[in-house]
């Protein structure tokens, strides 16, 4: 059987690479990508502290993890389509109002 | 060395290859189908967790509903090659070492604190044999969690409504 510490690891493993790519990529629709990504490193250590502590209260937060990410997604991909038709650009340099 | 674990380095490669994929990549579309690869290698993993309900969903809503709305964004706004500036290659030189710090430093304590508690290489660590049956989940949803559970299909039509204003065409 696989420890359940490996999963954890995995889990951190693929949340710095979620940063990473929060950090690094210019383009909008793949820094929403990256997000993503965290969303489902969060839920494999959700999933595996579960099974460690035989408690099904971490599944459910993992389903009510996934509602918000399939709302956030609907909601997110929006305000990236009115940035594209007012921008014409979908690099988050051009987008630039809130910046100092 | 044993089934789960082949299984379990394989899936957990993928996953990682997967992520580094998104990061590379310089398409868009190559950055989804990137993330398809992970959240399957995810499912699996999910699966061998004992949680086939999660390992489904995993599958049916992040897999086929959420990547197919970003495929289809992507298609839609005819999103081309990243485009690199001299800002993001400033930045690009100046964050890999502090991103890398960070995954570093990320690994490093959570093994240490398994390594404190002696739980890295024990399989005792593996919880129970029982796996979480997909009746027991419901159970749980609809009754502990009910009323959280009504309140996200609240949540839902928000945001559907949400995205419909805002991306709906000002009449000008």
């Amino acid at each position: 059987m696989v420890p359940i510490s490996y999963y954890i690891i995995l889990s951190g493993v693929l949340f710095g690479l979620g940063v990473i790519g929060f950090v690094f990529k210019r383009n909008i629709i793949t820094i929403f990508m990256a997000i993503e990504l965290m969303l489902n490193a969060v839920n494999l250590a959700f999933v595996a502290f579960s099974r460690e502590f035989n408690q099904l209260d971490g599944l459910v937060f993992v389903f009510f993890v996934i509602v918000v990410a399939a709302a956030e997604a609907a909601v997110g991909l929006a305000i990236v389509m009115v940035i594209a038709r007012n921008r014409k650009s979908l690099n988050v340099e051009d987008v630039n109002l809130l910046k100092f | 060395m044993s089934v789960a674990m082949v299984v379990f380095i394989v899936c957990g490669a993928l996953a990682i290859l997967g992520a580094i994929g998104l990061i590379l990549a310089r398409e868009p579309v190559h950055s989804a189908l990137s993330l398809v690869l992970v959240m399957v290698a995810l499912a699996v993993l999910y699966l061998m967790l004992g949680a086939a309900f999660i390992a489904a969903i995993q599958i049916l809503v992040y897999a086929g509903a959420i990547m197919v709305l970003f495929v289809f964004v992507i298609m839609l706004l005819n999103a081309g090659v990243e485009v690199r500036t001299n800002v993001s290659r400033i930045a690009f030189w100046v964050g890999l070492p502090l991103a890398v710090l960070f995954l570093a430093e990320m690994v490093y304590s959570l093994s240490r604190h398994y390594a404190a508690s002696g739980a890295l290489a024990s399989a005792g660590a593996v919880a129970g044999p029982v796996p979480a049956s997909t009746e027991e989940l419901s159970m749980k949803i609809f009754t502990d969690f009910v009323l959280p559970f009504e309140l996200t299909s609240i949540l839902i039509l928000i945001a559907i409504l949400g995205a419909l204003v805002l991306a709906k065409k000002e009449a000008s």
